[in-house]
């Protein structure tokens, strides 16, 4: 859905080699854009300490991203498929595009870690590792090879000037449009030495879920690989004991992959049938 | 797969090994029926209805002796689908589910998910500063309520009962409170995408300086009752003892990080919602175990009735200012008004929407069905709550509804402890090192 959809117009039906142009007004009109200007707080507080407000008072969070992909396409408005949507909205086609990649400087301390980390990945040949960074509301995400994620993720944790010691847990999102790397998992990791949170963003096809697994370097990474295993499929290899965790043992499926319904019984009432909340008519 | 064979029930049976079923029996006449071979090695599962493992948490125990030597945790029982159920439905109404995760700080899970909805609409900047007093004043007291239930639930599973009592007749206070403020005791669906969800009601402010007041009263009665307590300090003191690197290893926050002596608190060291603008102190402890984590429980109360004072006095100087973001496409429309029946829609917005304007109708209509549109994008916005970093990673493809919402709950982390906290210590201590974790079951599954 681009950017005009999204604020309620729907003027927007260009065709795709407008990209750069759908990108920039990808932010809703009533949101202000995270733009270079400095920003004017109404409370006037000081909030200096976090790390967002340096990043947006270093006025250096990239506005123009470059579009990377489009994951996906919207079409229509009102969810009705198969009978006639008479209000026009139907007809609407909209890709689904995601904060792309930024570019240098980042901003803040991101051109620190950036640096720190290029510099050790640069010393062990791996500068492949990281293929993708992208800063989406003063957070930064870097999207690591699968292969390479736990030599990355021993460096974050055990380089001085990165130290990322606390792993808050790694979160699985199933992206079925997304061709060819359609399993996610996102890893938020926390400097507690210099007050910094990063995201590391992994992917895996469908065909072949697995993704290296960091119990060796964060133990606390454990419960979290097997919820996201048991939640989405994705095999973490080095896991001591990949096993379900929250489903029962012998479950069928992996519920949090968007090709597992929902589930749940028509309700009735009043000789009236709703259907269950997965196959009713919804917005998009 | 045979459709025959019953999907969820496939037999089991044990390949080594005697099993026997305790269901309160006198022990000897099992170890009776153990005869002459039997082996001091045992496996107990305890749980997942023991009454002391905080909901139905499942501990597999092997014993030698009553020492533990393995420790294991099952959980899964109150799984209940959360996060997937919020995916399909509108961003609004994803907090009316993840204020049922943890139940003992609804509040949390409110305010992580609503913050991180909040970044991703880039809404940060322009939430009213009464609805900021509002979330923190709530989650302070949340914050006394859930300590509450930590310090006498715990303080039940070692027999001091009293501390139960008075730990709960407390937590009633402040549940009447959130009654009060928000019409429910808990799973509140309060804090919302924007603001909060009413403005504060008459007469609610006196009423939290009478529960201060009580508190500061009250608080001191745990310390001299607990305290120094020779019985409760032989069973708490060097229990579950867990050092700074072995939190960090395992990733536990919260009070069992603070009582190692680091003083980690999102409040202070990556604030939200305006804490950094209150003066309160980050309390830790230095002994790692049960005792500090309790220490530092009861100290982090008085803090939070020192926040919640502040808060009432600003709230005091904000009468008649919004709650709810001034943009009207994100802003609720609809408003509560207690009636003669209890809690319910506002007659008069209702005589507006149904009788004076046709525009607000369908501008109530919209939100209320299609909601929002949330910029794609993920964002991670983690929160202090009484058990430690709580985040929520928001997903959005632009929707109306959350692509994925997925919580990282403290008590799910932290109770990754329990075989480092319990192994080698005495089965009677298992107990009291989980009580020091302090995990919330319906956190824990989700």
């Amino acid at each position: 859905m681009s950017g005009d959809n999204r604020s309620g117009r729907s003027s927007d039906n260009r065709p795709k080699g407008a990209e750069d142009e759908r990108v920039r007004g990808e932010q809703p009109v009533s949101v202000a854009p995270t733009d270079a200007s400095p920003h004017v707080r109404q409370d006037g507080a000081e909030r200096s300490e976090t790390r967002e407000d340096k990043v947006r008072a270093a006025g250096l969070v990239p506005d123009r991203t470059t579009v990377e992909q489009a994951v996906g396409v919207r079409h229509g408005m009102f969810g009705a498929r198969g009978t006639g949507d008479t209000s026009g909205y139907g007809g609407l086609v909209a890709p689904i595009v995601y904060p792309g990649t930024a570019s240098r400087p980042y901003g803040g301390w991101f051109d620190e870690v950036a640096d720190a980390l290029e510099a050790r990945l640069r010393q062990t040949d791996l500068e492949a590792a990281i293929h993708r960074v992208v800063i989406f509301r003063g957070e930064i995400t870097f999207h690591v090879r699968r292969h390479d994620l736990p030599f990355v993720a021993q460096m974050l944790r055990d380089d001085e000037t990165l130290r990322f010691e606390l792993c808050s847990g790694v979160s699985g999102v199933h992206y079925p449009d997304d061709t060819g790397s359609e399993l996610h998992a996102v890893y938020h990791l926390l400097s507690m030495t210099h007050n910094r949170r990063i995201r590391l963003e992994v992917t895996a096809p469908d065909a072949d879920p697995h993704i290296p697994s960091l119990v060796s370097i964060y133990p606390t990474i454990d419960w979290h690989e097997r919820e996201t295993y048991d939640m989405f499929g994705l095999q973490f290899d080095g896991h001591p004991a990949l096993t379900r965790i929250l489903m029962p043992d012998d479950w069928p499926g992996h519920p949090q992959r968007k090709d597992y319904p929902l589930g749940g019984i028509p309700v009735e009432y009043k000789g009236g049938s709703i259907p269950p909340p997965d196959q009713r008519r919804t917005y998009n | 797969m045979s459709t025959t064979e019953d999907l969820y029930a496939q037999p089991s049976d044990t390949s080594q090994g005697k099993v026997f079923t305790v269901t309160g029996q006198d022990w000897d006449s099992i170890t009776q029926g153990l005869g002459d071979s039997a082996e001091e090695r045992v496996v107990v599962n305890m749980g997942p209805q023991h009454p002391s493992t905080h909901g139905v948490l499942r501990l597999i125990l092997e014993l030698e002796g009553e020492t533990v030597t393995e420790a294991r945790c099952g959980i899964g029982y109150l799984h209940t689908g959360i996060e997937k159920n919020m995916e399909y439905r509108s961003w609004v109404q994803g907090v009316t589910f993840c204020t049922r995760m943890d139940y003992l700080s609804p509040f949390y899970n409110e305010a992580t998910y609503s913050l991180g909805v909040e970044r991703l609409l880039d809404i940060e900047d322009d939430i009213p500063e009464k609805a900021q007093v509002m979330r923190v004043l709530l989650m302070e007291l949340n914050r006394i309520s859930s300590h509450l239930v930590a310090v006498a639930t715990g303080g039940m599973e070692i027999g001091a009962l009293t501390v139960m009592t008075v730990g709960f007749r407390e937590r009633e206070l402040v549940l009447d409170l959130f009654e009060l403020i928000t019409g429910l005791r808990m799973n509140h669906a309060f804090i919302r995408p924007g603001g909060v969800a009413q403005d504060v009601p008459p007469g609610a402010l006196d009423e939290i300086r009478d529960f201060v007041v009580l508190m500061r009263k009250r608080l001191p009665e745990y310390a001299a009752l607990c305290n120094a307590n020779p019985i409760f300090k032989a069973r708490l003191e060097g229990v579950g003892h867990l050092d700074l690197a072995g939190c960090i290893a395992l990733g536990l926050t919260g009070p069992p990080l603070r009582a190692t002596g680091y003083a980690w608190d999102l409040r202070k060291t990556q604030p939200y919602s305006g804490y950094e603008t209150y003066d309160f102190d980050v309390h830790t402890w230095d002994t790692a175990d049960a005792y500090g984590r309790f220490r530092v429980r009861l100290a982090e109360m008085d803090e939070s009735l020192r926040i919640v004072e502040q808060c009432v006095e600003r709230l005091a100087g904000l009468e008649g200012a919004p709650v709810m973001v001034g943009d009207k496409k994100i802003a609720w429309p609809s408003q509560l008004a207690i009636g003669s029946d209890g809690m319910g829609n506002s007659l008069d917005h209702i005589k507006h929407i149904m009788g004076e304007s046709m525009e607000a109708l369908i501008h109530h209509f919209k939100l209320v069905t299609e909601g929002f549109r949330v910029p794609p994008g993920q964002a991670y916005v983690p929160v202090e709550s009484p058990r430690g970093e709580l985040g929520a990673h928001v997903v959005s493809d632009g929707g109306t509804r959350p692509f994925r919402a997925h919580f990282r709950d403290p008590s799910f982390t932290n109770l990754q402890a329990t075989s480092v906290m319990s192994e080698g210590g005495m089965v009677a201590d298992v107990i009291v090192a989980i009580a020091s974790i302090d995990p919330v079951m319906g956190g824990v599954d989700r």
